[in-house]
């Protein structure tokens, strides 16, 4: 009988010697079934096993909720499936750079953030950074237009590559591995109480998200249940994390289209959001709110009172600086049509996210593998069809809005008790999935234990490592004057690309 | 037209009134520490073994250092006795490094620029941003402060889009090992005399980074640096009091 995957639930923890371990031909063979079946890859990363690498896969089936696991021990080269599956070819290209490990019949061969292999894995690129063969056009009225790493404004920086014929853009390269710092590496060895505060900063607008996917796999892996008011609590951060680069977003966007009334007032409103977080925690990105086995700060009825207003008014702001954009033609003619991603091929790509939802996916953690507070309180799913910035723009004000009843809700009825649980040591030689919905999309965190019941792999996909791609296909045959638009739109981490 | 005008109408102004007024900072918010040694136990090492940044330290005395602290206040949770404890103070900012290794509760010291220099810079500074392995945090509170909430043109102040164009550099993150060039060549592209500024506790000291083999320790390592501005990331007030500061401003 061939070769099953495990399939998991979301935070369930499972023995390592329970997933399977195949063969390099059914393993492959595997993978393609499970992504012919309308799943999408999460996760397919190396983790070490003795003297060699183990391939591990995880599939989302997002239609009944769980997780495909399956595994290989890798040799030196692995068989490429990146041709048949686009979705797998950055994993492919990651466990090259990590382990050493070449993929035969990669199309698109070559590194990822530009950093040496983990530990005496082969250094199979040894290239700078930014030395990369970048995909050319040829012909006599083509050219190119690099810009970056360092950007004309305040953000991370990455190297774009533009392949023009006049305005047009025929296709857009997006090299980067700027921001890495060796985040992986470094949860892996850190002791266990530094941890969380470096989970904070992987990327450090999804600092709730990221923390609460961090703490889920813990508690999965030490069996510990938070307690119901903490995962309300963790639901208040995510969401307001939500909110607050929605509406963040929707500014830029005017102010990229030059529209300034939205672009200042959403830019005020995001702040007031951000505030609103600092009041749960003193931080305004949610720093130091969770940690393992609940969270480290309750909230008192007057304080729940105070959140409950600001949001009133947040929403009613940000409501009458949305109708202004909205019902402006100049805007949405530069909305409308620009920067188009088809559902076709999001799904050859694995978008996730808002990106996924405004080109007609219907999908999204929260309710497709809910944990914590979404098991018992639901939030609409937003999606548009259009897959242009219009569609991004609405997602977004949708999503926002909800969000911002759904802390409302919380507020009048949060859970009573304790927010904080002990969280003991973790299960020895067992792995732990956990994803969030955190604003960009799908947040994946895995934790593998060795002997000893330490940490020897932590695996973190951010949602933008699954997008960039989608931004580079939207930027086809579009203006290359759009790009700032598009860009925003999707507004993808470098950092959490980077790690 | 009308409906742009209710609009406006309806968001209001608010532009907040700093320097003349100090905006309201959250309750639970995390600045200045002030430290005891006297109230330490003999021995006790709680504080240093809770800190994720290796900021605290007891030999001699307890001692943090304001360069390395993400102002989790993990330490003061651990203390037994509250001889360290986190305060309300937001002026965090210092031009010499040493300054920010603080023992007791005493201001961080934190002069102006040279008066030529400030007559230089004092009314118009021009900033480039390079973010060189920082988690965002630190970029999204410097941009906040060209909102209109804190408006930072009306001191002259302004991001801009070239290093041409520049007075000095802000500086976030650790430096990572590909942004090292690039960092290298920003600086040297901005015309003489120029600043630079470390924002937040990886761009002062590698941060949360400070293990990783993939960055350099912060700004300091590359570039000489003139104002270190502490946090994980600075609150908007205390970065904006630190530019102000260096330009002789507050």
């Amino acid at each position: 009988m061939s070769a099953r995957p495990i399939y998991i639930r979301n935070c369930v923890p499972v023995p390592l010697a329970d997933i399977p371990a195949c063969d390099t031909g059914s393993f492959c063979a595997l993978m393609q079934e499970e992504l012919d079946s309308r799943a999408r890859v999460a996760a397919y990363f190396g983790c070490p096993s003795g003297s060699r690498v183990r391939l591990i896969a995880a599939i989302a089936h997002s239609r009944d909720g769980t997780i495909a696991l399956f595994s290989c021990k890798a040799g030196a080269e692995m068989p490429s499936l990146a041709s048949s599956y686009p979705q797998l070819q950055l994993f492919e290209r990651e466990i090259a750079e990590q382990y050493g490990i070449s993929f035969a019949g990669h199309p698109w061969f070559k590194p990822v953030r530009f950093c040496a292999p983990f530990g005496s894995g082969r250094d199979l690129f040894d290239r700078r950074i930014g030395d990369a063969d970048f995909f050319a056009v040829d012909g006599e009225e083509v050219h190119e237009v690099a810009v970056g790493p360092v950007h004309a404004g305040v953000i991370e920086p990455g190297h774009f590559r533009f392949q023009c014929h006049g305005e047009n853009v025929f296709h857009l390269e997006i090299s980067l591995g700027y921001q890495h710092r060796g985040v992986e590496r470094l949860v892996a060895g850190a002791p266990r109480h530094a941890v969380r505060a470096i989970i904070e900063t992987a990327a450090g607008d999804t600092t709730a998200a990221h923390t609460t996917a961090y703490c889920q796999v813990m508690e999965s892996l030490a069996s510990c249940e938070g307690p119901p008011r903490a995962h309300a609590l963790r639901a208040l951060a995510i969401e307001l994390e939500r909110c607050a680069n929605h509406i963040g977003d929707i500014g830029a966007l005017a102010g990229d289209v030059g529209f300034l009334p939205t672009a200042s007032y959403c830019g005020r409103i995001r702040g007031d959001v951000l505030n609103a977080t600092a009041l749960l925690c003193g931080s305004r990105f949610g720093r130091g709110i969770l940690c393992e086995g609940g969270t480290a700060f309750d909230c008192d009825s007057g304080r729940l009172a105070d959140l409950s207003r600001t949001v009133s008014t947040v929403k009613a702001d940000f409501a009458n600086a949305m109708d202004l954009l909205l019902n402006k033609s100049s805007v949405l003619a530069r909305f409308e049509n620009t920067g188009i991603l088809t559902e076709a091929d999001c799904r050859t790509l694995g978008v996730v996210g808002l990106a996924a939802r405004a080109s007609g996916i219907i999908a999204d953690v929260r309710q497709d593998f809910a944990h914590g507070m979404y098991r018992f309180s639901h939030i609409p799913v937003v999606t548009h069809e259009q897959g242009d910035v219009f569609a991004r723009a609405f997602v977004r004000f949708g999503e926002a809005m909800h969000s911002l009843d759904f802390v409302k809700e919380l507020c009048a009825g949060l859970p009573e008790g304790g927010t904080r649980a002990a969280c003991g040591p973790l299960a020895p030689n067992s792995l732990a999935v956990s994803l969030v919905e955190g604003w960009r999309g799908e947040v994946f965190h895995a934790a593998v234990t060795g002997d000893d019941g330490r940490l020897t792999r932590y695996k973190i996909v951010d949602p933008s490592f699954h997008n960039w791609n989608g931004l580079a296909f939207a930027l086809r045959n579009q203006q290359i004057s759009d790009f700032p638009l598009c860009n925003k739109s999707f507004n993808l981490s470098y950092c959490g690309y980077d790690l | 037209m009308i409906k742009t005008l209710l609009a406006r109408l309806h968001q209001g102004y608010r532009t907040n009134a700093y320097p003349k007024k100090i905006p309201a900072l959250p309750d639970r918010f995390r600045g200045m520490p002030s430290l005891d040694a006297a109230a330490c136990e003999a021995g006790c090492t709680c504080c240093a073994g809770a800190c994720p940044t290796s900021a605290v330290s007891t030999g001699g005395g307890v001692s943090l250092d304001l360069g390395a602290c993400t102002f989790c206040a993990e330490c003061a949770a651990a203390c037994p006795t509250q001889a360290l404890r986190f305060g309300r103070g937001f002026e965090l900012s210092a031009r010499n490094r040493n300054d920010l290794l603080t023992t007791g509760n005493s201001p961080v010291p934190c002069a102006p620029l040279e008066p030529r220099l400030r007559s230089l810079f004092g009314r118009s500074l021009k900033l480039r941003q390079v973010s060189a392995g920082g988690c965002g945090a630190c970029e999204a509170d410097i941009n906040v402060l060209s909102t209109i909430v804190w408006d930072i043109g009306r001191f002259g102040i302004q991001v801009v889009a070239s290093p041409r164009h520049a007075d000095g550099l802000i500086v976030t993150g650790p430096v990572t090992e590909n942004m090292r060039v690039a960092l290298k060549k920003t600086y040297d592209a901005l015309p003489s005399p120029k600043l630079v500024i470390a924002c937040g506790a990886c761009a002062i000291s590698g941060g949360l980074y400070r293990t990783s083999t993939h960055q350099h320790g912060g700004a300091g390592s590359q570039v000489p640096v003139d104002l270190y501005i502490p946090g994980c990331p600075p609150h908007p007030l205390t970065i904006l009091h630190g530019l102000l500061r260096l330009i002789g401003r507050v």
